[in-house]
């Protein structure tokens, strides 16, 4: 579903190369050291950098020239996904017309994305007066509402409490079934990647060093670099 | 912030306390010196005689203020967006270069006006500098970076997730500006604008020079009128009044605005951008900023290129600069010394933290030509010794810089004392021995920065020079004003020139200190 093939990019010191083929209708994470490019790679796939050189490919499609929002992508950031002077509302219908003119079918869009999230009854509040969970849950009802097959997520939950954090996870993963998303989750939490991801790549150092079903990596004796990342995490 | 305002905090700081409240009696004794018997004289005399000059200056001083705030905004605001938006050589030269109109002496820059502009200069005749127009044109040079520093720093802090966010839900660039950068900007703006309108009601050295006659003259230049030549203190203090209700109500309402709009953020990364790609928005930027430098830079050129033609060291040039010195080094060791104690007590204690800033304001509150016609009734009236002239101008320099030199230490001694307090009192280190160990070597840069800001505001003060100088007794400042006067143009560029690089060397100074030193 989203291909990449001989990828190179620099950031700052950092060399990066990236091969990867990530199966349709996966929920895959992302682990890997702080500064080993694992939000390069999403950044990437999303349009928001142009790679040196190589194919990003979504759907055999090729993405050379595309702009972020000509790619079939939503992503969802670790911070700052909503604007802080609309509404939660306005914030999800947002997604549909960037002049907020929607019809009245797309209202009702919007409406059920928010409602599906559980923030129906918020929908008037700015992002300042609700939790930091809460404004993910309109990030992630602002992803429904666009439709597009792809969900980026770049630590859309690292701030949140455990119980919270699976409580996302859950909500993410229904969408998944419901839709037939193919999900990308970058996350320093190995729990989570145990806990949703059908699929874990582990990225080090600008590479993409394995992609394996995600038990298999855990379980992986053949990766030191991963065992040294994990520590006592294995078991 | 921590609070340390515990029993325990107190002992090692009772010195600091009492030397806090000195302080804060010196400045609140000197203000009140000012504003007192203005207050008094004012309300003892008739009722402020309404006569149509005292109309006119009002009326004249409120629309070049707001005219003056209203273009250097609407210049600002395409400006700053051009700068945010693009990447171009040369560009964090010009974003540094930003600070420096406000920090260059007034009277050089109106001298730069001059010569570019004025009827013998290279673009003699274009407009007209004396009135109106110069006015404005100085007033837009000072102004103009200063909102677009405040407005790009708005700009800077829009998170980069925006701009992503804004990319992928295909925004075009009028979604952008309506979503993202308005919204981000309008914060800052009336603060923005009172802000300039504040500092041109109290503008004087503009005035004073570009102005002239009872059609151009503003409040603040008619106060020294009414001092200097008609000698007559009743009428200075109705004017001074006057000026103090606009200038404490201004200062005031800027209070509840946004705090940003003071200070001089610092700019961070720029975030990467996906939109202005078309044709029309790199020309619309373009223009923004090639309109912006082409008011910028030619007073620039006037002030440096005739001034290298004409740098000789006159007989009065040599004096005017030692006495320039002399009165920048004693208002900015008195300007921190005021500060230090009030920053020490404001860094542990919630209560001082809210009052020393107002106090600060005060100096900006009661404008110069205010205090000094109290300090001039005062003298008159209680004073059996003559206080010498220098003496007023070093504490009303001073007392002009003190919002500057607060706002350049007070951070970082809150930040010294969050860091060590705990430790020092664990030592056993307090009072002397803590500032020699401690204080001094860790907020040396700080110091030196609140010294400097004190020393750059006086070394382009002409308000207290001229309110209370002499023929033989002159600043640069002053001197260049009585070169200009006598239309010795080609000695003032000089002179000029020589102040613009004892600035230059002050400013340069204050950027490297202003760099924050994470290793301490």
């Amino acid at each position: 579903m989203i291909r990449l093939e001989g990828v190179r990019f620099r950031f700052e010191d950092l060399e990066m190369r990236f091969d990867i083929d990530v199966p349709a209708g996966s929920f895959t994470a992302i682990i890997g050291p702080s500064g080993g490019g694992k939000s390069t790679l999403l950044s990437l796939i999303a349009g928001f950098e142009i790679p040196l050189s190589g194919h990003v490919t979504i759907a055999d499609r090729d993405m050379a020239g595309l702009s972020p929002d000509q790619r079939p992508v939503s992503m969802i950031f670790q911070d700052n996904n909503v604007f802080a002077h609309l509404d939660l509302w306005q914030n999800v219908a947002i997604g549909i017309s960037p002049g907020l003119r929607l019809s009245s079918g797309q209202q009702a869009m919007a409406d059920e994305a928010l409602r599906q999230v559980g923030l129906m009854a918020l929908r008037h509040r700015k992002p300042g007066e609700v939790s930091g969970g809460e404004r993910q849950r309109v990030a992630i009802a602002r992803a429904l509402v666009r439709e597009k097959p792809i969900l980026l997520l770049d630590e859309p939950f690292a701030a949140l409490g455990p119980a919270l954090r699976r409580e996302m996870l859950d909500l993410v993963g229904n969408f998944r079934r419901e839709k037939q998303l193919t999900v990308l989750m970058v996350t320093h939490q190995p729990e989570d990647a145990r806990y949703a991801a059908d699929y874990t790549a582990f990225l080090e150092g600008g590479r993409i060093v394995a992609l394996r079903p995600t038990p298999e990596l855990f379980g992986a004796r053949d990766l030191p670099a991963l065992a040294a990342y994990l520590g006592d995490w294995r078991n | 912030m921590a609070e340390c305002d515990g029993e325990l905090n107190l002992s090692p700081f009772a010195i600091s306390r009492a030397s806090a409240l000195l302080a804060l009696g010196v400045v609140l004794a000197a203000v009140t010196a000012g504003f007192g018997p203005v207050l008094a004289m004012a309300l003892y005399q008739s009722p402020a005689r309404a006569d149509p000059y005292l109309f006119q200056v009002v009326r004249f001083t409120l629309l070049q203020a707001s005219l003056s705030a209203a273009l250097s905004v609407a210049f600002a605001i395409p400006f700053a967006r051009g700068l945010a938006r693009r990447r171009f050589a040369g560009k964090d030269v010009l974003v540094n270069l930003l600070g420096l109109p406000l920090s260059l002496p007034a009277i050089v820059v109106v001298l730069g006006i001059v010569q570019i502009y004025g009827r013998q200069g290279w673009f003699g005749g274009v407009i007209e500098v004396y009135g109106l127009t110069g006015i404005l044109l100085a007033h837009v040079f000072f102004n103009l970076p200063l909102a677009a520093r405040i407005l790009l720093g708005q700009l800077a802090a829009i998170p980069s997730e925006s701009f992503r966010l804004g990319a992928q839900l295909g925004f075009r660039d009028r979604d952008v500006w309506t979503r993202i950068e308005w919204p981000q900007l309008a914060r800052a703006l009336p603060g923005v604008a009172i802000l300039i309108f504040l500092l041109c009601t109290a503008s004087f050295t503009v005035v004073l020079t570009l102005g002239g006659g009872p059609r151009a003259t503003t409040l603040e230049v008619a106060i020294y009128q009414a001092l200097r030549f008609d000698f007559d203190p009743p009428r200075a203090a109705s004017l001074a009044l006057i000026q103090l209700a606009i200038c404490g109500s201004l200062v005031l309402l800027s209070y509840g605005f946004s705090p940003g709009a003071v200070g001089m953020p610092s700019l961070g990364r720029f975030a990467s951008r996906y939109d202005g790609t078309s044709i029309a928005a790199r020309m619309a930027d373009g223009f923004a900023i090639a309109m912006a430098l082409l008011l910028l830079l030619p007073p620039l050129l006037g002030i440096t290129l005739p001034g290298l033609a004409n740098l000789s060291i006159g007989s009065d040039l040599l004096p005017a600069a030692g006495t320039s010195l002399a009165i920048g080094l004693a208002s900015a060791l008195l300007a921190v010394l005021i500060v230090w104690p009030l920053a020490q007590l404001a860094a542990r204690s919630h209560w001082w933290r809210r009052l020393t800033p107002l106090a600060m304001l005060l100096g900006l509150m009661v404008p110069p030509a205010v205090l000094a016609t109290g300090w001039f009734i005062v003298l008159a009236r209680f004073s059996t010794v003559s206080v010498p002239a220098a003496v007023l101008v070093v504490g009303m320099n001073a007392l002009m810089a003190l919002p500057f030199s607060y706002t350049a230490l007070a951070p970082a001694v809150a930040v010294a004392a969050q860091r060590y307090d705990r430790l020092c009192s664990s030592l056993g280190l307090a009072g002397y021995r803590r500032m020699i160990v401690v204080d001094l070597a860790v907020l040396r840069q700080p110091l030196g920065l609140a010294f400097l800001m004190a020393a750059i505001v006086s070394l382009g003060d002409l308000t207290a020079i001229m309110l209370f100088g002499s023929q033989d007794f002159a600043t640069l400042p002053s001197l260049i004003y009585r070169q200009m006067g006598t239309y010795r143009m080609a000695s003032a560029s000089g002179t000029a020139l020589i102040l613009t690089l004892f600035t230059f060397v002050l400013i340069s100074l204050a950027n490297r200190w202003s760099v924050a030193d994470d290793k301490a």
